[in-house]
């Protein structure tokens, strides 16, 4: 399988009380569980991404259930009011493959 | 002669068969489905009195390939006090399971809007709900037409 990397974009500074948009996407092939393999005729086992957090300063202000029915390579957009300087932290947990995470600063301008 | 006519009505056989066959699973699965949103629906719903209005869902009327439809869930809402949109649930009606995808959000969030791209097996209905911190639900519904669907492969 292609290595499972997340990507993120984050502004890197903002004004205080300033909402972002915040663009997200982990490199995953989101196996559905719907599929066939084209050789055996097996289905082949869902194994997706099922869940995705983004927390500032430690503070979980964003969550995701995520289902089969999200696209391969999952790209999520949210926004965050920006109270203050800090960290966003992400967080994607898998089915099979363990948890992902990173974290992006935003400075205050 | 005897054996031409063997072969078409063998042939002929064959094709009702599977036509047949088709059609039966067809219906019984759309109907399965179709019992399948409802109950999702309901589950997250419960026993409150759904409104329209507040919801919004940003969609392709037309999506060319099912696999990656572009997705725009927004709640009107101050995201301030009691004007808060905690949650949007988004399903698809048409979909081998009608669950796509539930968006939690919080004041630190500034406002209800959140994207994704979702799978579309053919064409249907995408539904969302909206859960307040008051307790109301808000509805909205797009029915996206599908070239390609996004599911089996």
């Amino acid at each position: 399988m292609a290595k499972i990397r997340p990507r993120v974009k984050v502004p890197k500074k903002a004004r205080v009380g300033e909402i972002v948009t915040i663009k997200t996407l982990l490199s995953h092939p989101m196996e559905s569980g719907q599929r066939k393999d084209a050789k055996t005729g097996e289905i082949i086992p869902q194994d997706i991404v099922n869940y995705f957090s983004a927390s500032f300063n430690g503070e979980k202000f964003f969550e995701v259930d995520v289902n089969p029915a999200v696209s391969t390579n999952p790209y999520i957009q949210f926004t965050l009011k920006v109270p203050e300087a800090g960290t966003v932290s992400f967080l994607w947990k898998t089915d099979n493959d363990g948890d992902f995470d990173t974290k992006k600063k935003i400075k205050v301008v | 002669m005897g054996e031409i006519a063997n072969e078409i009505t063998r042939r002929h056989a064959l094709m009702f068969g599977v036509a047949g066959a088709a059609s039966v699973s067809f219906g019984l699965s759309a109907f399965a489905k179709e019992l399948n949103t409802e109950e999702a629906i309901a589950a997250f719903v419960g026993d409150i009195e759904v409104s329209d209005g507040k919801l919004e869902i940003d969609i392709p009327e037309i999506a060319e390939n099912g696999h990656a439809v572009p997705i725009e869930v927004f709640v009107d809402s101050a995201m301030e006090d009691d004007d808060v949109a905690e949650e949007i649930i988004v399903f698809a009606d048409g979909n081998p399971n009608p669950d796509v995808v539930t968006f939690k959000f919080s004041t630190l969030s500034g406002e209800a809007r959140a994207s994704t791209r979702m799978r579309l097996a053919q064409t249907q209905d995408v539904i969302a709900l909206a859960r307040m911190k008051d307790g109301s639900i808000h509805r909205a519904s797009r029915t996206v037409k599908v070239t390609i669907g996004g599911c089996g492969g």
